[in-house]
């Protein structure tokens, strides 16, 4: 039977541009870590740290990230559901749409237009066309879903499903803002209310944006690349609520010690502390797939990818609950230790998940069972271990380091320290940075190579849709 | 009664509801349905069959 086939096309291009937009986000990101070491490199206004800096957040996170979340997602829920995509122009919307609003977010923010929400810096125009995008994307995933020719509704998809919906509202809520022109607004909300909202905003792009929908990745990935179930379904069913239950509350961790009333302060810190319990229930998850076939760790690098990247998980949800401890955040709170821990989850979790996913998916998009080489995958995937471990341990260092130094005191209650020298005092870590960075962009150039050697040649390949039981030729 | 009771009872709500999802998913009930879904991935080899496929200029036109 060879009557239809899933739509490979749009999870083609958004699994190529996730390449190319990691290596433009990292590339961004090692010119400002550069920037802090060298200020010389703050060249022009438009290539000003406090302008690439946002550029470098949207474009890893909405670039890099939301590409392979669309790819994922794509591709995950029509081979779960057994049905080609739902409303395939509005998915090739998605593609173009998303792809233009990255592209004006490359323009507008090194010209300085931004509406200052960290995270949330793209001024209103661009906030409608996201919106637009979002809605679209939404209908097709939603769609193929309610089209599907399967029972039940796999749980990878439930992790996709609430990331779109919940990125809906956020952003819908936290971009209410009132344009003044073409090219300036002003937020809704002002004081502490904007704070809050912002930061509700910020730390659930981060659990749901960051969080869900690569969790959802991870629930089809890892299971597909180990060739075995999911450890604990109904683990993962629960993962999934207690996730959605919590997440919401957690936002006010990032406003400890500001004008937010103290009772909304130790809601966001106890709810950052339960988040431990569902994190470290999926990540076990994860890695428990791979019981009975640990030796695929050795000699499969993508698996490598996978599993480090849940370590990686582990790693940060278990450092960002400490975090958002009062008193440990008196320490950590606007040093590099938050920049590490970002890192640890972007570069750790986000970055390996995905890269692991894309090394999976391109093959297939081509026709081939497997990458160009399998060896650049293993090399690649050390030099950004490297990376990840020197960046992290690095921050580490000075973020404890500065936060040492901004609370010392003499016995005369006078500050030990001026804030200059402990700039001074942190060259040394921000130069290993570097290092890290470059490592880590070092190793998305190798993939781009191999994916262009895989591409070459080929034919994008149309797979078959599997055929109802009953229905096989 | 004032909105911040009706705000508490909400809270209480989701609670109860996580822990009734919980008990659920661990029961006997689910776990067929559960065995099934889980099996989703495998349900179809995805490597790609040179003569079941088909290697298209760019997209396809059919579904």
């Amino acid at each position: 039977m060879q009557s239809q086939t899933y739509n490979y096309k749009v999870v083609r291009q958004f699994a190529i541009m996730t390449v190319v937009w990691g290596i433009v986000g990292m590339l961004v990101g090692v010119i400002v870590a550069a920037q802090l070491v060298w200020p010389e490199l703050n060249a022009a206004e438009w290539l000003h740290f406090g302008r690439l800096r946002p550029l470098h957040t949207n474009a890893v996170i909405f670039a890099f990230g939301g590409c392979a979340l669309f790819a994922t997602s794509y591709y995950c829920v029509q081979r779960t559901c057994h049905t080609r995509l739902f409303a395939p122009g509005l998915a090739a919307f998605t593609f173009w749409g998303w792809q233009l609003v990255i592209l004006l977010a490359a323009i507008s923010l090194p010209l300085g237009f931004t509406s200052g929400k960290e995270y949330a810096e793209l001024e209103w125009p661009i906030d409608i066309l996201i919106t637009l995008v979002w809605v679209s994307y939404a209908i097709v995933f939603f769609g193929t879903v309610a089209t599907r020719k399967t029972t039940h509704i796999y749980v990878a998809n439930w992790f996709y499903g609430g990331f779109i919906l919940t990125v809906a509202l956020l952003h819908l809520v936290n971009s209410a803002e009132i344009p003044v022109s073409l090219t300036k607004s002003y937020s809704a909300y002002a004081g502490v209310q904007d704070a809050m909202i912002q930061w509700w905003y910020g730390h659930n792009a981060v659990g749901f944006f960051l969080t869900a929908g690569f969790l959802g990745m991870m629930y089809y990935f890892v299971p597909k690349q180990a060739g075995r179930p999911v450890y604990s379904y109904r683990l993962s069913v629960v993962h999934f609520w207690a996730l959605i239950f919590t997440y919401m509350w957690a936002g006010p961790h990032h406003l400890h010690y500001t004008a937010l009333p103290d009772w909304t302060q130790s809601i966001g810190m106890v709810f950052s502390l339960i988040l431990l319990a569902p994190s470290w229930g999926g990540m076990i998850n994860g890695i428990m797939t791979l019981s009975g076939a640990w030796h695929k760790l050795r000699t499969d690098p993508i698996l490598k990818f996978l599993i480090t990247s849940l370590s990686f998980y582990g790693m940060s949800t278990f450092e960002g609950p400490m975090m958002s401890i009062k008193t440990v955040n008196a320490l950590s709170h606007y040093t590099d230790w938050t920049v590490g821990h970002v890192h640890s989850g972007a570069l750790g979790w986000v970055a390996m998940v995905s890269i692991g996913a894309m090394y999976y998916l391109i093959p297939r998009m081509y026709g081939k069972t497997e990458m160009y080489s399998t060896k650049l995958i293993t090399t690649h995937f050390w030099i950004a271990t490297i990376g990840i471990v020197l960046y992290i341990a690095s921050m580490w260092i000075s973020g404890v380091m500065q936060g040492l130094m901004w609370r010392a005191t003499n016995p005369d209650g006078t500050l030990t320290y001026s804030f200059v020298e402990s700039v001074k005092a942190s060259y040394p870590f921000w130069t290993i940075r570097v290092v890290g960075g470059v490592l880590f962009l070092t190793g998305m150039l190798i993939m781009f190579y191999n994916m262009v050697k895989t591409i070459a040649g080929q034919k994008p390949y149309e797979a078959p849709v599997l055929a109802p039981a009953g229905a096989h030729a | 009664m004032d909105i911040n009771d009706a705000r508490a009872a909400l809270t209480v709500l989701g609670f109860v509801c996580f822990i009734g999802i919980a008990l659920w998913a661990y029961s006997g009930r689910a776990r067929k349905g559960f065995d099934e879904a889980a099996l989703l991935p495998f349900s179809e080899d995805d490597l790609p069959v040179p003569s079941a496929g088909r290697q298209t200029k760019e997209g396809n036109k059919n579904g």
